[in-house]
């Protein structure tokens, strides 16, 4: 069955609503319309119309019986009726009082498009803001404790003729830093991470595969793998393994030649 | 009439004036567009839908979140907050280097001197410096790991392509912005990082000489140096940065929140 969206649906709901009221003195009036004022006066329409329709239909109705006379005289009844039908028309109602016809109904579902389905939802406050509150305290928690217990380095002034052994970029910079050791500086610093990022950005673009299931885009996920893990230990050899020189060293043996 | 006034115990007469003041003050324009109609610190508070949706519809919130949200998106397995982390270690970075702001000059004379009487001499200047720099280190991680969560949930396919590039710009500028910061305290580690950082850079084909000696206000690391990466440390990179975080938080919303289950 085809899912009628909400507001839709309450608009229909209220339209019938409005109708089955409108109706309901409408039916009393309609009887004891000829002489019954207070449901003449329960009813919405004006007065002095209702007395015009009155005036007119008594008048179509004797203009009938006038026209009938004299055309029954003049040749058969058939005619005579038909004319008489002729100027009655425009008020003729079908059964009940009906001046219009419903033709069919036309349910939404089979001419639109309806793309808004009911969403398991919950109120922002308090699912969603006391998760994001709890997170910012243990944010702040871990910084303060571990700001308490580990201090920023602070080495000795910045000196110019001297040139620490090894001397290395900041930690996230050390993939790059280890790339330099096998390339060509412009290949390593420029071409490499300028290529990297720039299909980091076009991802979307390249990835046509509409779908989000992992079992569906296995190759995506597998490349982005390799791709991350290849950073990651590129990082790690330049932070925990490269000593003075930037020689290949342990840490376990040789000391550790980082600072953070 | 004035005489009954006066006639009034001094207690009456308080009450009668504390109580003109009080409707006075609430029927001011300032109370009453500052406890706005449906606002809870209008009526108080008790739990219910209305109130609920008025909490974060008459807040400032209402720039981050609709009123509803998904109820998967609520699931902290689901994001592990790491964008939520993102943006408050952003907040914790800003407070606290305004305040290391205070006791701070970029000249290569003054810097190091400057970042040790913070250290020893202000209160709890130890305390703020080690938090700016471990909560930089926290971002440049949350950061990336934000950007892994949403490539393994596929959330940068349609209609996301778009606050995915904003969002791998806004890791640049992460990282631009720490990098410029490690030069600051004008020690070993930060000038022969940034001395080994900058001479990558020169690498770049056709302008890489340009770009570092624009960067570096000069063919080598100075003071000029230091000022420059400072006016982009704390103005310059912070602006961008604010102002694409601005785009990437309204995007989410504009592409119907958070992405959905896998």
């Amino acid at each position: 069955m085809t899912e009628i969206p909400e507001h839709l649906r309450k608009r229909a709901e209220e339209a019938r609503a409005k109708a089955s009221a409108a109706a309901e003195p409408a039916a009393d009036a309609a009887p004891a319309a000829d002489d019954a004022p207070q449901s003449e006066a329960a009813s919405k329409i004006p007065a002095h119309l209702l007395e015009r329709s009155r005036a007119a239909k008594a008048k179509s109705d004797g203009g009938a019986v006038e026209a009938a006379a004299p055309a029954a005289a003049a040749a058969g009844g058939g005619v005579a009726t038909a004319v008489a039908a002729a100027p009655a028309a425009p008020a003729a109602t079908g059964p009940g009082g009906h001046t219009q016809r419903l033709l069919t109904v036309v349910k939404s579902g089979s001419i639109q498009d309806v793309k808004a389905v009911p969403q398991d939802k919950v109120h922002t406050w308090p699912h969603l803001l006391i998760v994001e509150f709890v997170c910012a305290l243990f944010v702040t928690a871990f910084l303060l404790i571990f700001s308490f217990f580990v201090n920023a380095p602070l080495l000795e002034l910045a000196n110019f003729n001297e040139t620490p052994n090894p001397s290395k970029a900041p930690w996230y910079f050390l993939g790059l830093q280890e790339l330099l050791t096998m390339f060509h500086p412009m290949v390593a610093g420029v071409t490499i991470p300028g290529i990297g990022l720039f299909l980091l950005i076009l991802a979307p673009y390249i990835d046509r595969n509409p779908s989000m299931k992992p079992e569906d885009r296995k190759f995506a996920i597998s490349l982005q793998t390799v791709h991350l893990m290849y950073w990651a230990v590129l990082t790690m050899i330049g932070s925990f393994f490269r000593g003075p020189g930037f020689n290949f060293i342990m840490p376990w043996s040789d000391g550790l030649f980082f600072e953070f | 009439m004035a005489k009954d006034d006066n006639k009034l115990p001094i207690s009456a007469q308080i009450q009668q004036q504390t109580s003109k003041l009080v409707d006075q003050t609430q029927g001011s324009q300032a109370w009453s567009s500052i406890f706005r109609p449906g606002s809870i610190f209008r009526k108080g508070y008790t739990d219910s839908p209305r109130n609920r949706s008025y909490v974060i519809m008459n807040s400032v919130l209402y720039h981050l979140h609709p009123v509803k949200v998904k109820r998967h998106a609520v699931k902290v397995s689901y994001t592990l907050c790491l964008g939520g982390i993102s943006f408050f270690t952003f907040i914790v970075l800003t407070v606290t280097g305004i305040f290391l702001m205070f006791f701070y000059r970029p000249t290569a004379a003054q810097a190091w001197d400057d970042i040790f009487q913070l250290q020893s001499a202000v209160t709890f200047g130890l305390l703020i410096r080690n938090m700016h720099r471990w909560a930089a280190h926290l971002m440049v991680l949350s950061v990336f790991l934000h950007m892994a969560r949403v490539f393994y949930h596929g959330a940068y396919k349609a209609p996301r392509e778009f606050n995915w590039v904003i969002g791998v710009m806004l890791l640049q500028f992460t990282l631009l912005l720490s990098f410029t910061g490690y030069l600051l305290p004008w020690d070993q580690l930060a000038l022969w990082a940034v001395t080994v950082g900058t001479n990558m850079m020169g690498y770049t084909p056709v302008f890489g000489q340009q770009v570092r000696f624009v960067l570096l206000g000069g063919v080598e690391i100075g003071t000029d140096t230091l000022l420059r990466w400072y006016v982009l440390h704390v103005l310059f990179l912070p602006f961008v940065t604010v102002i694409f975080m601005a785009i990437h938080f309204w995007r989410v919303r504009k592409d119907g929140g958070i992405s959905g289950p896998l």
